[in-house]
Formats: C-alpha cells, sequence, structure tokens
C-alpha cells in the first residue's frame, strides 16, 4: 500500500490552492490594491475601512516615509517633503513637464528622469512611487494572510516606453512580482465587460488625476480587444485645479506665494471643483501666511469657461481613435466612463454630445481600473480554468521608429499594433569604410526626431570595411506583453555579425533596481534574506508545478533521453526547495528553466497544430 | 517557415475568408499569449511572445490588402518591387497629383468636409482596386498585371495616411 504523503507545515501548499494575486491601480491622486475573494473582485481597504490611498508621499530626515491619508493632511505644512502627482514625473525629464513651476518641490535635473530633493535624500520618481506601492502590498499581505504571488499593475494607455519601464522598475523596488502591466481603460473594459456581459464595439474615457485615455475596444464572448488607443498623457483633474487656481491667483490679486500658501490654495481649487459637482456655486476662503485672506465664490458657469479649453483638448484623441479604428460614432455601442475627473458634469455633457448617447456610469470610476485589474492579476496568476478565463489584445499607444539622415523618423512598429510585435527594418552605411551606425530609438507621431520623445541611443561597432551602401545591418524591435521595448542590432554581411540590446536609456539598470531594493528594505527593517528566500521558494515551486503538469499533458512529445535530462534538472530543484539557501534555489530553477527550452518551444508548436488540425475536422 | 494563409489554415487567396482568418487568430492566439504563461517558466514565456509576435505580424498582414496581395505574388515567386519599380501610368501620377493638391487646399482653408468627401472617393477607389486584384490573382493568375495594381493601392494608401495628417493638421 502506497503511504500517504503529508507536507510541513506551511512548506508546500495544496496543489489546487489559488496562488495570491493582486491588482493595483496606481493613480496620480488615488492609488488602490485589489483582489479576487470568493470568485467576487473586491478592493481591499486600509485598517480604518479606507479603499483609497492618496498618492502622497512625506519624507522625514531619518530615512522614512509616511505615504496617504496622513501625509496628505500635512502637505500644506510641508509642502517640499511631501510628495503629490509623483505619476506626472515618472519617466520624465525636467523640461517635459508642464506647470513643474507650479509644484512647491525642489527638483533636481537629472539625466533622464528629473528628481526631487527630499529631507530623505535626493528621491527619483520610481523611489517615490515604490513607497506608495509598498504600502500597498503590505496592506494586502496583511489582508489576504499571505505573500503575494504576482500583482498587475495599471498604466495609462498612453504611457510611453519609458514611462511604462518606470513603471515597472517601482513595482520591482516594492517587492512586487509584476506579472503585467496593464492598460488603465483596458482594465476598466474587463470591469465593465463582465460585470455587464457587454458584447460589441466600447469605447472607454478615462481622465484621471494626471493622463487621458481614450481606448475602443471590441468586446465578443473571451476576447477583450482594443482596436485604438489615443490620449494625452499631460491632461487630468489636476489641470483643472491649477486653472481654478491661477483663477483665485487673479482674482484675488495675490503676490507670487510661498510654498505653503500654493499648496494650500491647490487644495481650495481642487475642494472647489468637487464642490460644483453637485452644487452651482463653491465658496473658497483661505488665510494666508502672508496675512491675505482669500474670500471668493465660483459658480458653475465660470469654472466651465476656465476649463472649457482643457475639456476641449480631449475631443481631439476621440477623433483620432476613431479614425485609426476606422469606425463612425454611430458604430460605437457604449462609453464608459472612468477616473474621478469624469464625475465633473462638463465632461459628462461634452462626451454624452460627442457619442450622441449617455455615457455608462454604473460602475464606481474610482475602482472600476483596480477591479478589472485584479481580475486579470487572476487569470495571469493562473487561478481561472481553461474556458472560463478570457483573451486580451492590446496595442502599443505610440509608434517605435528609429532616426535617419537628417532628424528625421523611419517608423519601425506602428501605434496601435497589437501586443507582442516585433519587426525589424534593414539599414545600411552612409560612408565608404565606415566601421560603426549609431542608432537612436525614439517614440512618437511626428516627422521630425526632435518632436519625438528620445527613448535610447546605441552603438553598432565592428562593421567590416566596405563601400558606402554595401553594408546590411539589420534593427529588429520587440514589443513584449507589458508594451515594453527591446531593441537589437545585427550586422550581416561577409560573415561579420554583431549584436546589442539595449534597454531604454530612461529606465534604471539592474544594479540601480538592486541597490534600491536593498535601501529599502533596510529602512522597513525587513529581513532582505527571508524575503529572498520566500520569493524563490514561490517561484522554483511555481516552476516545478508547471514542470510537471507540461510534462503530464505533452511528455509524448520527449524521447526517453530528453526525459530524463528533464527529470534531472527537476530533481535538484526538488530537494533544495526546502532549504534556506536562496541563491542556489534560483541557480537550480535557472538550470530547469534551460532544459525545458527546447520542450517549450515543441510544446507550443503542437499546440498550434492541434488547433488547425481541429479546424480542419470541424469545418469538413 | 509555413505562409501567413498555412498558420491560420486558410486557402491563399486575395479574398479573404475574414471570419475564418479570426477565429483562427483567436484560437491560436488563446493558446500561445503570454497571459497563458505568466505564471510558467522562462522557456515556455520565450516560446509564447515569439509565437504571439509571429500570429500578430501574420493576422496583420492578412488583414492589410496591400500585405497581402505582396505575400501572395511572393509565394507565386513574383518580385512586387515596390522600391525599385516606380514606372506607372503618366496620367495615373497626374491624378494623383491633384488629389495631394485637393488634400493641401482642405488644410489651407481648414475644411473638414472637403477631406471628408475626398476620403468617400478614395474608399470607392480603394474597393474598386480590391476587386481588381481579387480577379486578376485569384481568378486570372496574373500576377505581373496584379503587381502594377498592387502598387496603383499602394499610392492610395499612402493618400489615406495624408488624409488622416490632415485632419489631425485641422483639429
Amino acid at each position: 500500500m502506497a503511504l500517504l504523503q503529508i507536507s510541513e507545515p506551511g512548506m508546500s501548499p495544496a496543489p489546487h490552492q489559488a496562488r495570491l494575486a493582486v491588482g493595483i491601480d496606481l493613480g496620480t491622486t488615488n492609488s488602490l490594491v485589489a483582489t479576487i475573494r470568493s470568485g467576487v473582485a473586491t478592493v481591499l481597504p486600509d485598517a480604518h475601512g479606507r479603499p483609497l490611498l492618496p498618492s502622497i508621499v512625506r519624507y522625514f530626515p531619518d530615512g522614512r516615509a509616511e505615504v496617504g491619508y496622513a501625509a496628505q493632511a500635512r502637505q500644506a505644512d510641508d509642502p517640499k517633503n511631501t510628495i503629490v502627482s509623483i505619476k506626472r514625473y515618472m519617466g520624465r525629464g525636467i523640461k517635459d513637464v508642464a506647470h513643474i513651476e507650479n509644484a512647491p518641490h525642489d527638483f533636481v535635473d537629472a539625466p533622464g528622469m528629473v528628481q526631487i530633493r527630499t529631507a530623505a535624500g535626493v528621491k527619483s520618481p520610481v523611489e517615490v512611487s515604490s513607497d506608495i506601492l509598498k504600502v500597498l502590498r503590505e496592506r494586502a499581505e496583511l489582508s489576504l494572510q499571505g505573500t503575494i504571488s504576482g500583482a498587475v499593475i495599471t498604466v495609462p494607455a498612453y504611457f510611453d516606453d519609458a514611462q511604462r519601464q518606470a513603471t515597472k522598475d517601482a513595482g520591482r523596488i516594492a517587492g512586487l512580482n509584476v506579472l503585467r502591466l496593464l492598460n488603465e481603460p483596458t482594465a476598466a473594459a474587463i470591469a465593465y465587460g463582465l460585470e455587464n456581459a457587454a458584447e460589441g464595439i466600447y469605447a472607454v474615457y478615462d481622465l484621471g488625476g494626471g493622463t487621458f485615455d481614450l481606448s475602443i475596444l471590441k468586446l465578443s464572448r473571451g476576447v477583450f480587444e482594443v482596436v485604438a488607443t489615443s490620449g494625452d498623457s499631460m491632461l487630468g483633474g489636476d489641470d483643472f485645479d491649477q486653472r481654478v487656481f491661477c483663477w483665485i491667483v487673479e482674482q484675488a490679486k495675490l503676490a507670487p506665494l510661498s510654498p505653503r500658501d500654493m499648496r494650500q490654495l491647490l487644495m481650495k481649487a481642487r475642494e472647489a471643483k468637487e464642490y460644483l459637482t453637485f452644487h452651482g456655486e463653491a465658496p473658497i476662503t483661505a488665510k494666508l501666511s502672508t496675512g491675505d485672506v482669500v474670500d471668493l465664490s465660483l459658480n458653475t458657469e465660470t469654472f466651465c469657461s476656465i476649463t472649457q479649453t482643457l475639456v476641449q483638448k480631449t475631443l481631439g484623441p476621440m477623433r483620432k481613435a476613431l479614425r485609426d479604428a476606422g469606425l463612425g460614432v454611430d458604430e460605437i455601442k457604449g462609453v464608459v466612463m472612468v477616473g474621478g475627473a469624469t464625475r465633473m458634469p462638463q465632461i459628462q455633457r461634452t462626451v454624452g454630445e460627442f457619442f450622441r448617447r449617455d455615457p455608462l456610469n454604473n460602475l464606481d470610476p474610482d475602482k472600476v481600473v483596480a477591479l478589472g485589474a485584479a481580475m486579470q492579476a487572476n487569470v495571469l496568476a493562473g487561478n481561472k480554468p481553461q474556458g472560463e478565463d478570457w483573451l486580451l489584445l492590446d496595442v502599443i499607444p505610440l509608434s517605435l521608429g528609429i532616426e535617419t539622415m537628417g532628424g528625421l523618423t523611419e517608423k519601425i512598429i506602428p501605434r496601435n499594433t497589437t501586443i507582442p510585435a516585433g519587426r525589424a527594418q534593414e539599414f545600411t552605411t552612409f560612408k565608404d569604410g565606415q566601421t560603426g551606425m549609431s542608432f537612436h530609438v525614439v517614440q512618437g507621431e511626428r516627422e521630425l526626431v526632435s518632436d519625438c520623445r528620445s527613448l535610447a541611443r546605441f552603438e553598432l561597432k565592428g562593421i567590416p570595411p566596405m563601400a558606402a551602401g554595401a553594408a546590411r545591418v539589420r534593427v529588429a524591435f520587440q514589443v513584449d506583453a507589458d508594451g515594453l521595448l527591446s531593441v537589437s542590432a545585427k550586422e550581416s554581411t561577409s560573415g561579420a555579425e554583431a549584436s546589442v540590446t539595449v534597454k531604454p536609456s530612461y529606465g534604471l539598470g539592474d544594479a540601480d533596481i538592486e541597490r534600491m531594493l536593498r535601501d529599502s528594505f533596510e529602512h522597513a527593517r525587513e529581513d532582505v534574506y527571508a524575503r529572498a528566500l520566500a520569493e524563490h521558494r514561490v517561484e522554483g515551486q511555481r516552476l516545478l508545478e508547471a514542470t510537471r503538469s507540461a510534462l503530464q499533458a505533452d511528455g509524448s512529445l520527449l524521447n526517453a533521453e530528453e526525459l530524463q535530462l528533464i527529470e534531472k534538472a527537476i530533481a535538484p530543484l526538488e530537494k533544495l526547495l526546502p532549504g534556506t539557501d536562496h541563491r542556489a534555489i534560483k541557480q537550480a530553477a535557472e538550470a530547469l528553466n534551460r532544459a525545458t527550452d527546447d520542450f517549450a518551444a515543441r510544446r507550443m508548436d503542437s499546440s498550434i497544430k492541434r488547433v488547425l488540425a481541429g479546424r480542419k475536422i470541424g469545418s469538413l | 517557415m509555413h505562409s501567413h494563409f498555412e498558420l491560420f489554415g486558410l486557402a491563399p487567396a486575395f479574398a479573404l475568408e475574414t471570419d475564418a482568418l479570426e477565429r483562427s487568430y483567436r484560437d491560436i492566439q488563446s493558446r500561445v499569449h503570454p497571459d497563458r504563461f505568466a505564471h510558467a517558466g522562462d522557456a515556455e514565456r520565450r516560446a509564447s511572445l515569439q509565437w504571439t509576435t509571429r500570429v500578430n505580424e501574420a493576422y496583420r498582414a492578412l488583414k492589410d490588402p496591400v500585405q497581402r496581395a505582396r505575400h501572395l505574388l511572393e509565394l507565386h515567386g513574383v518580385d512586387v518591387a515596390f522600391e525599385t519599380n516606380t514606372a506607372m501610368p503618366p496620367d495615373f501620377l497626374v491624378q494623383q497629383m491633384e488629389l495631394r493638391q485637393s488634400v493641401e487646399e482642405a488644410i489651407g482653408k481648414k475644411n473638414p468636409s472637403s477631406l471628408d468627401a475626398l476620403r468617400k472617393n478614395l474608399d470607392k477607389a480603394k474597393q474598386s482596386l480590391h476587386k481588381q486584384i481579387a480577379e486578376a490573382i485569384d481568378t486570372k493568375k496574373d500576377y505581373a498585371g496584379a503587381a502594377a495594381l498592387v502598387r496603383k493601392l499602394q499610392f492610395l494608401d499612402k493618400l489615406d495616411a495624408e488624409i488622416d495628417a490632415a485632419y489631425e493638421t485641422i483639429e
């Protein structure tokens, strides 16, 4: 009789136990974390039952960071060290950020990404964002009583490569296994589509605190397909606050303000904006540190007229997305409203007039993105059986290209291409005997490189000397499912080959990320070692399960010798997993990965063959 | 290496079975897409990325009439030679230049409704070319004749892109 196996307490999870996965909406104004509980998507509240976490971080001289409501309460007292709307600075240089002069921070113009000087030292937007994410991770771990195996983090659909890379890095530094970066309007469409069993073509109008996205999706049973996306990554509710702020300064005839007064009036501006959603007139009163007293009243009419150009700015992307999708307004079945800023009546009215139908508001515009992200995280974690899950097809928002002679852009992957996507283009030398080429990778729609966003520069050396135009350099672009780009170049005449892979210059190097990760855990007094061990164990366990189920399903694709090689790689990982040497576990997992490379490719081929075989029989 | 048509289990023809292509594309994607392998090992994730990229590229190529025609002609050993062979009938070129001028004028006058009209006519011209190409490739097997038509279609596609850009300039 076979002996029953009993695992050591806490070590081996039951094979069918769901993996803990969360969806995170990392917003300009507020952030949220959600998960699936008993089959239902739920936002996880803090200890006081509050679902939102204000995306505000206050730094102290001892290195401590305070995040959320507590930081928000003190923002006017300590404006320099209290960072708000950090999302606006992700992956951006100092020149890229509008109204930076109105933000009461001490900015440092670092290469690539702007940084902020605080009492706790100079912080990059990536670190500030990771401090917000860390609070959400801890909230989720406390609430779910376990280690989070993976997270989906949402980004504005219109985020470029640098902004996406920065977000993913922030997730890693916060100690999260980032399963996927998901576009915010797409996340909203998932939540909306599943909730309402919607079918047909829908538009998602997502006006957040700092970004605007307009996505058009085709929803059908089991498939969410983004047809086109457009937007403005520098337009959001914050800009409406700015307009009101400027109006206050002008009406009250105020002299240049101290950072403290500036912050106070910006808060008053935001309160007035929110008040006007339900009232015809908002009182604005404040006592400034100069002794000046502000006592004004803003009515709906004035508010609409000072923000009219902002509302109009969202019309261009709407038209562009429709054109790109090749669709007319009457072909759109519904418009889903997402983001707190869509509560403003003038937005609802403008969108309604444009699409000639009432916008859909039946999901909380603050929560819908996090809920959709949680649903997607649950699928990515493998918690949904096949048949009950869905397929998500998303696109890149902005074209990717290379600079050519004369400062012009050669587009390699056009906007609205379904991802993952890959394309290659051949380039050649300009001069006789040229042995090197430098490449400049850009993102954007304009003809001129200077109007596009610079992502990376790299050089290819060692081209054999030839006549001008004889060399054949193949530049390959690959965009993964997160919308992140990697580029390689290869010269392939006369047998000489060289290749290089670049990471966007706005992204941080692996060494930077490891250092930040170490620093952050030192501050949190968490045991780095225990964390690494827990992570590698989860990872190793995941790999073992995946390999076993692959062998069970498709073992017949291997001959005895090949099978033995894989089994030989399984054994050491199995043996090391209960141990405490996290480096050895990682190495064993990597070895198993290498051993199954070929098997994985073969499984994929045979899976496709089965699809096609099935089709032919079916259509007879 | 399979042709794009083989990949989706379709007969190689310019007249496209759109529904069958879409069904097949979704079936394959639902098996190879990276979302299915987010919790798998590196090896499987790599294979998934490669396959999805390939399937997306093939799908895009088949949906686009110019690329679909080029692919078919290449399968029949005909080099369409877009880059080198620019000799086009003079009357066609004159007509293209006039159309481009109309686009410029619409931009100058900031007149989107004249762009609407241009687009409508362009769509008609494209539809008619699609029909002619289908006939040349699928029925007559006149590949050289088809190549000349595809070159024309490419001109019209460029004009289409210019109209898009014109709308943006006006807005």
